[in-house]
């Protein structure tokens, strides 16, 4: 069994930037990855995939971007590329093709075992990834047989589906950019709605993030916000990062001839059930947004920004005067289904006692309470951008320097 | 909003965030089960009870029984000896959703001083009577308009209704499908 002392977990952003991060501070340790580097990019992204961050945004420890394009957005395989130079540059130790099994508690630490041998460490650093696993409700098995269903993570471009009608369900990031480009391809799109957070590609001439990173609201810390728990679970935001910068909202799908309904609440009989919640879920995204830009232009008043356009609001969503609740799944208007109803990370192999009764690892910020293991790349971990790119640089600076700690003076483990 | 003395709308917001802590260790205590007797008098008349519920892990009780009639109007050659089932319904979406609406004032620290909430629904009678199968019984659509007075900008009391919905227990019943069975023993 190999001996070193900090074994991370996933050879993504998040795992290089905390493998540079203890390289820094000579902290010796191995980077396990099940592929390749950056392995979800290359692998479970659709065709026409884009970042929702802006370059300039595309942050990790010691790397900037330095190309001509800083407000374009990057595809998957160039981000998986650029993902790919980092490892080299920073000499990540990364051992590719090496599925972790098991991690558990040793002798003085962990031991984790892999298809490729064992190792004991004295500490684990989990960064195999917030998205591992697309979430779909088990309503599914009502779904009948000849419609096809796909996730985002299989999805790769509307030819994949047959001709007519197509139900996204789910509004968040995923869902809008695919419902755009499908009812783009000629398939009827209906898109069910359940709770989402609206956002304009672009405010006052610049982009949205830009302004939420100035106005610090990316840098909110975890243990400031009022509701954790609700910060963390809230869906992804309303972008999408297209080379002409397109606000992809309910407004802008409605325009095209996407037809909206409530939240998916059932199958029953061969037919799909809606909620008929969708205009208060409308009005709280409407009033989040608007909630939102206050922050923002309160901000931009006290900083005085220059260059910028005016303050503006954006036109109430649109909810239809009464979308159907029911639409007859058997009747073929509908032939397939995009299940954009989110993700979760795979911790199977994870035999340390710190799951939650749904199997979600509890932690303060990163870090877990079981001496030594760590947590990085989850919505909101340590900030609001965690989920982004750039959360990784701040995040696992913090985390290096507890896991350091640590290691200089280590808490004894009851067991 | 008024930041000189703190709002108290009369809702104990510390025991109810106490509860969802508490729920964090404990999830078995939320499980909960809601129960009346509903007893046939005459006609369409019935008389329904309340007393008892199961939660926070054992069986439970309110301070006193109360009692429920339900009829209908003299128009429907009914008695009128009490409000019709519908009608209840509305009264549970509008009292669930005010109920949610001092809650969520509370602890965001907003002053009520007034609200109305106008419920009201729509109903094709085709539907009941069986004489045209393509209308539903049910409402075919429900409205409830608030009149609210507030220490609050417009903006934080349309949120404050819109958070009620998203966590009122009879919005939901009323917007998505439930699971019902009916047995006779």
């Amino acid at each position: 069994m190999r001996d070193i002392t900090t074994v991370v977990i996933g050879a993504g952003h998040c795992g290089l930037a905390m493998s540079r991060c203890l390289t820094d501070r000579s902290i010796d340790h191995v980077v396990l990855e099940r592929g390749e580097t950056a392995n979800s990019w290359r692998t479970q992204r659709w065709d026409s995939f884009r970042l929702l961050t802006p370059n300039w945004l595309t942050r990790l420890p010691g790397y900037s971007y330095q190309g001509d394009d800083p407000d374009g957005f990057m595809t998957a395989p160039e981000l998986a590329e650029l993902i790919d130079q980092y490892a080299t540059v920073t000499a990540a130790p990364v051992l590719t093709h090496t599925t972790v099994t098991s991690v558990r508690p040793g002798d003085d630490g962990f031991v984790v075992d892999t298809d490729q041998g064992s190792w004991k460490t004295r500490s684990v650093v989990l960064a195999s990834g917030a998205c591992n696993v697309a979430v779909v409700p088990a309503l599914r098995d009502a779904v009948p047989a000849e419609i096809l269903m796909r996730t985002p993570a299989e999805y790769r471009g509307p030819d994949q589906l047959p001709e007519g009608g197509v139900l996204v369900v789910g509004a968040s990031a995923s869902g809008i950019q695919l419902a755009d480009e499908v009812h783009r391809s000629g398939r009827a799109v209906t898109l069910a709605v359940g709770e989402h957070v609206r956002m304009p590609r672009s405010y006052r001439g610049l982009d949205i993030l830009w302004w939420m990173e100035a106005a610090g609201v990316l840098d909110e810390r975890y243990d400031e916000v009022p509701d954790i728990v609700r910060a963390r679970s809230l869906p992804s935001m309303q972008l999408v990062g297209s080379p002409h910068k397109a606000t992809v909202d309910l407004n802008a799908l409605t325009a095209l001839g996407v037809r909206l309904v409530g939240r998916l609440a059932g199958i029953r009989d061969g037919y799909a059930q809606f909620s008929g919640s969708l205009p208060n879920l409308c009005a709280l995204a409407d009033l989040k947004l608007g909630r939102l830009l206050d922050t923002v232009d309160t901000w931009a008043a006290d900083a005085g920004v220059h260059g910028a356009g005016p303050p503006e609001r954006f036109a109430a969503t649109q909810v239809p005067s009464s979308p159907p609740l029911a639409v007859d799944l058997r009747s073929g208007e509908i032939r397939s289904i995009i299940w954009a109803t989110g993700f979760r990370p795979d911790m199977s192999w994870l035999d340390v006692p710190v799951l939650d009764r749904k199997g979600r690892v509890v932690h303060d910020g990163g870090v877990t309470a079981w001496p030594g293991l760590y947590l990085i790349g989850m919505p909101f971990l340590r900030r609001r951008k965690s989920s982004l790119i750039a959360g990784a640089e701040p995040d696992a600076a913090d985390l290096t320097s507890h896991l350091a700690s640590y290691l200089d003076c280590p808490v004894p483990v009851a067991s | 909003m008024s930041v000189d003395t703190p709002a108290d709308n009369g809702v104990n917001v510390e025991a109810l965030l106490g509860v969802r802590n508490a729920l964090a260790d404990t999830p078995d205590i939320a499980q909960f089960q809601w129960r009346a007797t509903c007893s046939w008098v005459k006609g369409t008349h019935s008389r329904s009870h309340v007393n008892t519920f199961y939660g926070f892990g054992g069986e439970q009780q309110h301070k006193t029984t109360f009692v429920y009639d339900a009829d209908h109007p003299l128009a429907f050659a009914a008695e009128d000896n009490g409000v019709t089932p519908v009608e209840y319904v509305l009264v549970a979406l509008g009292s669930c959703l005010t109920a949610g609406v001092a809650a969520v004032a509370q602890q965001r620290q907003i002053q009520l001083r007034s609200v109305q909430a106008t419920v009201e629904a729509e109903m094709d009678l085709h539907g009941i009577l069986g004489a045209d199968p393509d209308v539903r019984n049910g409402f075919s659509g429900v409205k409830v308009t608030y009149n609210i007075d507030a220490d609050a900008s417009p903006d934080e009391v349309k949120a404050l209704v819109a958070q009620s919905q998203k966590r009122s227990a009879v919005y939901d019943v009323l917007t998505n499908p439930t699971q019902v069975t009916v047995e006779v023993i």
